[in-house]
């Protein structure tokens, strides 16, 4: 699984400019389906298995999109001026590298170091990609890119860049591989545009109006210093009961708790204090859907190099497996 | 006729003058009603069907002349940000909170005009005399204002009235100055863009309220139309000006004169890319000007109308307007004008075809 | 006219909070029996009750929305045998020291929530307002028995028990917003006996204090011609005396603002003052910060109404309400929906669509 966990980062997909990574993941999934989208959010829409007598339509997503960076301005100089993609911090920006969709790579770094104590904020920080002036810069506004760092095998655990969520979209692929039958139909989605606000779930939910929602995605932890979670690396996969946009169904919670019992594997329960997930736009929609979501725990989320614990990965995609390929019973 | 030549559209004195009424005329959000009336007037005769809905947006219908057309959405809002009355202090004096976002520091001291009476009123300041030492250098927050309408007006105010600037509208040559620009430069576009639509268009003029307390009328205006393009026609500010350090400013937003801002991404919409190529394409092909606006921050109806039932493919298009959300806003005519030649080919040239591509 | 403090009085007293609202819900259902004729639950738990119009045609439909869920805490994580919690909806920590509270985990637990005592701070946090960073329930069991027993996830409620006052006055923990819910079991209960032109959908909803959503997916799901929230509002008292503040046991209060229909404005107004019922305006310019933000945007958009019953120290344990104003409320709401004819969704709103 490490080879397309390495495929998939390291494909650039920033929020609203997913085409490439979309690509390599329609490659993967082509040969296990019959039925493959894309939608007017270019959300990628997977559909497996038929709705038998007691089946629910279930709607499971993971978004193809990471943070990255949308060029506001080249200076005379040939600095590249950028706004965000997504939410990030700054503090993981100096230092950092670039890679944009033309395929133009760069450093950034800020300028006007007034108060080193303070770190400044995205205005402040500018992108050098070896122009000496805006006639010879490679790239111009509205060019978009992603924070460029390769992927590192520690073993056990694995760091890269967009391991939110692309380890999701990993596990999403490795589940409908291992899905032998199902009562349910199951309609995988790859949403575009979470980073910005679920926006691509939102509308994909509209359309698909299943019976039940789960979105996968990875959620920070709580061993390293500062964070009051009682999520670790290492615990096994996290089943959400609330965060900051969605309070899960409690109905769903305890349908994952249950599974996880059954499998006897070790699972966590997850409240994060910061951030959602497509969950929030799945439950939302038209009349209300149930919906949970199923996290893998990750360290540094957000920065260029994210940490994930394989064996949690392989837990997820085992409770996935399980929870899809049977009779749901809420 | 020269392919290459812009469309042959120019603002007209007819144009300016319902833009100057429109101007001055009051539509805080949630009170859009005398806004709704001049609208009315203005497109009743050059459209099939009109709505007002449950929010109050003003949803023109014009019909196309043939089967399976193309369905358009433009959308301006007819909300300004302004004032509410909320308490009455006594002897003409009245508490207010403001609607929308106005910065408190471009308050003190301005005109304004209070309820349907339109009774004038006066945000005032405390005289420089009485100030304690320091105090100039305090921001004076919105809750220590008042509204005074003078003691004999008092009882002709009441909490739940609306007040807007008093800013009357100026021309000065190229130059147009006035209140709320944003979005009556819309606003005022959209009911002259009703008259250039093409056969093959199904079109809904959307005019929507309470765009700028949370982008509220639009989203429910494309709901039932459901149609297969959005456009929000708005005013973008320009922050073209100089820096005080002399270096180069790099956050303009967009430029005064370069015509109309196209939109890549803002805070609540990332463009769809096939529709920034269509408009790009069309610009170049006609000669008409226009820029980029830069990405980041700010938004638009877009943000409503884009995530609409399964998804419309959407984008914004804006006049470059200086201090929005100020008593006096600044624009150029022809970037107005320019704005509208783009829209007219965009009407002209739009078909599904352009949604025959991903989307990215 | 049943006496509705009993009901309020246990009602105040169940948990229930933002996602959990299943135990409000099963007693409000029992309440709303006699008085509506269909019970249902929307997908994410909302309570509908349907009070049918009279006659087999399809009737134009009113939705009134009281949210009943409430504020609480959930437990993030167990610390050497103390609970870290987060917020349900918005607390204020500086309330919660000293509170007793209920820990709902494997079984039903009473904890005291309480400060990390200064000495064991360091210099810069110590003597500070009271934060969630530094707040703990301390549930007096040894660590491996708490570990049996409560997990992440879990939730607080307070402990603090209802109680009447003199002259007509209750307080509680959760009159944000059940008191509402009593306001409308009183409206349902005046129309009992009435012959109704509009269908109306009573709805107990779900997660307002959290986002909204119970509102929304209902609303979407009715697709109401007419939509009034009851929420509370602010009683004057200590600290609390501006504009925003309404005198306790004055009357209700009738929105006006972005988020209120102006029609609708009028059409209370005029009734209360039909009725000789004190009332005050509550002007909210941008947001009513209610179930009313989001059924105004539903679908093809909906008009809206506010009404509010004033509570006195809104989102701690020890609201207080009277009762009079939620009777008040109640038989205002009863009369607007009694008076409503078959094409009022069209009359009411003619003038507006035209001008």
């Amino acid at each position: 699984m490490k080879t397309l966990i390495q495929k998939l980062t390291q494909t650039p997909g920033p929020s609203g400019f997913e085409q490439e990574i979309r690509k390599v993941i329609c490659e993967e999934v082509s040969p296990l389906s019959k039925s493959v989208q894309v939608d007017t959010m270019g959300n990628l829409i997977v559909r497996v298995g038929q709705k038998s007598a007691g089946g629910l339509r279930v709607m499971i997503a993971a978004h193809m999109d990471e943070i990255g960076v949308i060029v506001s301005h080249v200076e005379k100089k040939g600095f590249v001026r950028f706004s965000n993609l997504g939410s990030y911090f700054p503090r993981y920006l100096a230092g950092s590298r670039v890679h944009f969709l033309n395929g133009t790579r760069g450093v950034i770094n800020h300028d006007r170091p007034e108060d080193l104590s303070k770190i400044p904020g995205v205005e402040k920080f500018l992108i050098d990609v070896g122009a000496t002036s805006d006639k010879d810069c490679p790239v111009k506004v509205g060019d978009v890119g992603v924070f460029d760092r390769e992927f590192l095998d520690m073993g056990n655990r694995i760091a890269s860049k967009a391991l939110d969520d692309r380890i999701s979209c990993a596990v999403l692929i490795e589940t409908i591989r291992n899905i032998k039958s199902t009562p349910n139909e199951l309609v995988f989605v790859f949403s575009t545009q979470e980073e910005v606000g679920s926006r691509g779930a939102q509308t994909a939910a509209y359309a698909i109006e299943a019976d039940l929602g789960i979105a996968l995605d990875v959620t920070p932890t709580g061993d390293i210093l500062g964070v009051k979670m009682q999520t670790h690396l290492g615990d096994g996969p996290a089943i959400k009961v609330r965060d900051m946009g969605m309070i899960s169904d409690p109905q769903v919670v305890n349908w994952m708790v249950a599974a996880a019992k059954k499998l006897k594997i070790k699972y966590q329960l997850e409240v994060l204090e910061v951030g959602t997930t497509d969950a929030r736009s799945m439950q939302l929609v038209r009349a209300g859907m149930l919906a949970g979501a199923l996290s893998i725990p990750c360290r540094y989320v957000h920065s260029p190099s994210e940490v994930v614990d394989m064996e949690d990965v392989a837990l997820t995609v085992k409770l996935l497996t399980a929870l899809l390929s049977e009779r749901i019973q809420l | 006729m020269n392919k290459t030549s812009s469309p042959s559209f120019k603002i007209s004195k007819t144009n300016l003058a319902l833009l100057q009424r429109l101007s001055n005329a009051s539509g805080i959000s949630g009170d859009e009603g005398e806004i709704r009336a001049i609208i009315r007037q203005e497109i009743t005769p050059y459209v099939d069907e009109i709505k007002v809905d449950a929010m109050g947006n003003l949803l023109a219908l014009k019909h196309a002349k043939i089967k399976n057309p193309v369905k358009v959405l433009v959308a301006s809002h007819m909300d300004e940000v302004g004032f509410m009355i909320v308490d009455d202090d006594g002897d003409g004096l009245f508490v207010f909170e403001v609607v929308g976002g106005v910065d408190a520091r471009q308050l003190l001291a301005k005109m304004v005009t209070v309820g349907k009476e339109k009774l004038p009123g006066i945000i005032g300041a405390k005289p420089i005399h009485l100030l304690e030492s320091g105090e100039i250098h305090d921001v004076v927050k919105t809750h220590a204002m008042r509204i005074d309408v003078g003691p004999a007006n008092s009882s002709r105010v009441k909490v739940g009235d609306y007040a807007a600037f008093a800013t009357r509208f100026h021309q000065n040559g190229t130059s147009i100055t006035g209140k709320a620009l944003d979005d009556r430069l819309g606003v005022a576009g959209l009911i002259e863009l009703v008259r250039h639509v093409p056969e093959n268009v199904e079109f809904m003029a959307a005019f929507t309220v309470q765009e700028e307390i949370g982008l509220r009328g639009a989203r429910v205006a494309a709901f039932a139309f459901q149609p297969d393009f959005a456009i929000a026609l708005d005013s973008t500010p320009a922050i073209d000006l100089p820096r005080p350090d002399g270096e180069e400013n790099t956050q303009y937003n967009c430029r005064l004169g370069g015509g109309p801002a196209i939109y890549l991404a803002d805070a609540g919409t990332l463009s769809d890319p096939r529709l920034v190529r269509f408009l790009t394409a069309l610009a170049e092909k006609h000669g008409i000007p226009y820029q980029y606006r830069q990405p980041g921050g700010g938004g638009t109806d877009a943000g409503s109308l884009h995530k609409t039932g399964a998804g419309i493919p959407t984008i914004s298009i804006s006049v470059p307007g200086r201090y929005a959300h100020t008593a006096i806003m600044m624009a150029q005519i022809p970037d107005w004008e320019n704005t509208l030649r783009l829209l007219i080919a965009a009407l002209q040239n739009i078909s599904r075809e352009i949604l025959a591509v991903d989307r990215s | 006219m049943t006496d509705i403090t009993p009901f309020l009085l246990s009602l105040l007293d169940l948990p229930g909070l933002s996602g959990y609202e299943k135990p409000a819900s099963e007693m409000i259902a029992k309440q709303w029996q006699p008085v509506v004729d269909e019970i249902t639950t929307s997908t994410l738990g909302s309570l509908h009750g349907l009070r049918k119009a009279h006659g087999s045609t399809k009737a134009p439909r009113i939705m009134i929305a009281t949210h009943m869920d409430a504020i609480g805490m959930m437990v993030t994580k167990i610390d050497q045998g103390m609970l870290r919690f987060t917020h349900v909806g918005g607390v204020d920590p500086r309330i919660l020291p000293g509170q007793a509270v209920i820990v709902h985990g494997r079984r039903v637990l009473r904890g005291i929530v309480q400060l990390i005592p200064d000495r064991l701070l360091d210099s810069h946090s110590a003597g500070n307002a009271p934060d969630y960073k530094f707040l703990f329930v301390d549930v007096g069991l040894p660590e491996k028995e708490i570990l049996k027993l409560v997990q992440p996830g879990d939730l607080i409620s307070f402990a603090q028990n209802s109680f009447e006052m003199d002259g007509g006055y209750v307080a509680g923990h959760s009159l944000d917003n059940r008191a509402s819910v009593a306001a409308l079991t009183i409206c349902l209960e005046e129309l009992r006996n009435t012959e109704l032109a509009w269908d109306v959908y009573a709805v107990a909803t779900i997660k307002e204090e959290e986002s909204g959503l119970g509102a929304l997916t209902s609303a979407y799901a009715i697709r109401p011609d007419i939509a009034v929230t009851i929420d509370v509002t602010f009683a004057k008292g200590p600290g609390s005396t501006d504009y925003r503040t309404f005198p306790l046991g004055k009357g209700p209060s009738i929105g006006v603002g972005a988020n209120i229909h102006p029609v609708l404005v009028s059409e209370f107004t005029k009734l209360a003052k039909e009725m000789d019922m004190p009332y005050g305006m509550e002007v909210m310019a941008n947001s009513s910060g209610t179930d009313s933000m989001m059924m105004q945007i539903t679908a093809e958009g909906i008009p809206n109404m506010v009404l509010g019953i004033p509570i006195r120290y809104m989102h701690t344990s020890v609201e207080l309400v009277s009762v009079t104003d939620i009777y008040r409320t109640g038989k205002l709401l009863a009369r607007f929906i009694s008076q409503l004819k078959t094409d009022s969704a069209k009359t009411l709103f003619e003038k507006f669509a035209n001008e």
